[in-house]
């Protein structure tokens, strides 16, 4: 007797344990909800200095990706990510972990075709609907402003 | 000259088994199977500055070895078999370059080391070949490079993933010779595909490859599993073991009872050393049958067994194109005489 797809499907399906959703989400929440907080920490005590908002905003995740970038070459993120899932992947230390894993990965390849042909592979998609949505979004404000 | 019976070749010539070797990495040496390794190198770059050099001198290794333990100079080797997961199998090409000896590669995934065992027991059975080295390689850090993602890579393993092996085994066949285990029986595998998607979950994809197998050799030989020491297989882990038991029971029924065991679930500690569903890769099988398996026949521990490497036929490109993935698993049969 042959088995279907269909039958072997669920018969995989019920023997492939699942991922433990819950406490993956309780790490997610804590581990990202302190990069977020420490971020706000950072956006708070730029505000007493002479930065505008916007300078203040953007110093703050250059020094999240700056973090990231120092602790993936230093094989730690992982480590950290394997834990924290969403957590760290969600905000942009997720972003900044894609590009300089990539890039790490593929130097035996060479500066040119190697790390920076390849260092977009991961984030790439991010990028080109990132930008996609923003010229959507744009086009949407520029149509409502003209009545 | 061999004969066929089914789908099973029934060796005539009895390819000896006359040494065989395994090199492994670091997470390797820390697991279950520690001293039944020839090699373990701490440094799993082998000094190289890339993981796909690494895994040629990891296969570079297990063959000088082998060579070594089995007395015979290279000049004695009329042919070397040999595969791995890389493209191109350069994981091979590299490993054995400086051999200069006459190369078969081959590429089954990770039923490899079955393959290649297949491929240089017939080599011997048409009595142009003597001496034969059949061998395969796998290394962590460049499947995860080529199958998934960068190393680095702040992601999550689902729990029924499986851990890439880092070693290499190489077993030297020849017509005559060594102290009595030989080939008796070869049954190379038939594709087999139940629609799996998940390329995280390949014990599942490849479970049916390995019952279709060890049916077909059951039926064909007219044996059963119990007429066996141990049937091992290669890297179901343990979602595909628990597949192809259930599998096994409810089409065939037959209960592969406690004689089967995976490679997969021998080489690590699942408790502790954080591997998910188990080993894989061409290494999981081949290091593992040219240590515990091989020098277990040696003892006289095991003295008819039935080897089965699985592997997942898919690549990069057919699971972006939304492709299921094909299994495959070939079998060898040890007796030792």
């Amino acid at each position: 007797m042959s088995i279907s797809n269909e039958e072997y499907g669920r018969m995989a399906k019920r023997l492939s344990p699942n991922s433990p959703v819950v406490t993956d989400c309780i790490k997610a929440f804590i581990f990202g909800g302190s990069i977020c907080a420490f971020a706000e920490g950072l956006n708070i005590a730029f505000s007493y200095t002479s930065m505008t908002q916007e300078e203040s905003k953007a110093l703050t995740m250059i020094i999240l990706i700056a973090i990231t970038a120092i602790l993936t070459a230093f094989g730690v993120f992982d480590t950290i990510a394997k834990h924290a899932g969403a957590g760290t992947m969600v905000p942009i230390t997720g972003f900044a972990n894609s590009i300089v894993c990539s890039a790490l990965e593929f130097q035996t390849e060479g500066r040119i075709l190697g790390t920076a042909a390849q260092m977009f592979t991961i984030a790439g998609p991010v990028i080109v609907f990132g930008c996609s949505t923003a010229a959507l979004y744009g086009l949407i404000i520029y149509l409502f402003g003209l009545y | 000259m061999a004969t066929r019976r089914g789908k099973t070749i029934i060796t005539e010539l009895k390819p000896k088994v006359i040494a065989f070797a395994s090199a492994v990495g670091k997470k390797e040496g820390q697991g279950p199977l520690s001293k039944e390794f020839d090699e373990i190198y701490e440094d799993t770059t082998m000094g190289e500055d890339s993981w796909e050099k690494a895994e040629s001198l990891y296969l570079k290794a297990a063959i000088s070895k082998a060579l070594a333990k089995s007395g015979l100079s290279k000049s004695d080797i009329d042919i070397i078999c040999s595969g791995d997961l890389l493209n191109q199998c350069i994981g091979s090409s590299f490993g054995i370059r400086d051999f200069q000896l006459p190369f078969c590669g081959v590429y089954g995934a990770c039923s490899t080391m079955a393959l290649s065992l297949c491929m240089t027991s017939l080599m011997i059975e048409t009595g142009a070949f003597t001496n034969c080295i059949a061998a395969t390689s796998s290394h962590f850090c460049s499947a995860e490079k080529q199958f998934r993602k960068p190393l680095e890579y702040g992601g999550q393993r689902p729990p029924t993933a499986q851990w890439t092996v880092t070693g290499s085994g190489a077993v030297v066949l020849s017509k005559d010779g060594g102290r009595g285990v030989y080939i008796d029986k070869i049954h190379l595998g038939t594709i087999q595909d139940l629609g799996i998607l998940d390329s995280n979950n390949m014990g599942a994809a490849m479970a049916p490859a390995a019952k279709k197998t060890i049916a077909d050799f059951l039926s064909d030989t007219g044996t059963k599993p119990s007429d066996y020491d141990a049937i091992f297989t290669g890297d179901l882990g343990s979602v595909g073991s628990e597949l192809l038991c259930e599998l096994m029971l409810k089409e065939e029924g037959i209960d592969l009872g406690t004689v089967h065991k995976d490679c997969g679930l021998m080489i690590y500690d699942r408790e502790t050393q954080d591997v998910h569903a188990g080993g894989s890769g061409c290494g999981c099988s081949g290091s593992v049958l040219c240590s515990h398996i091989l020098s277990g026949m040696h003892k006289g521990k095991y003295r008819n067994i039935l080897f089965i490497a699985t592997g997942a036929l898919m690549s990069t490109v057919s699971s972006l194109q939304g492709q299921t993935i094909p299994g495959i698993a070939h079998l060898v049969n040890f007796r030792k005489g």
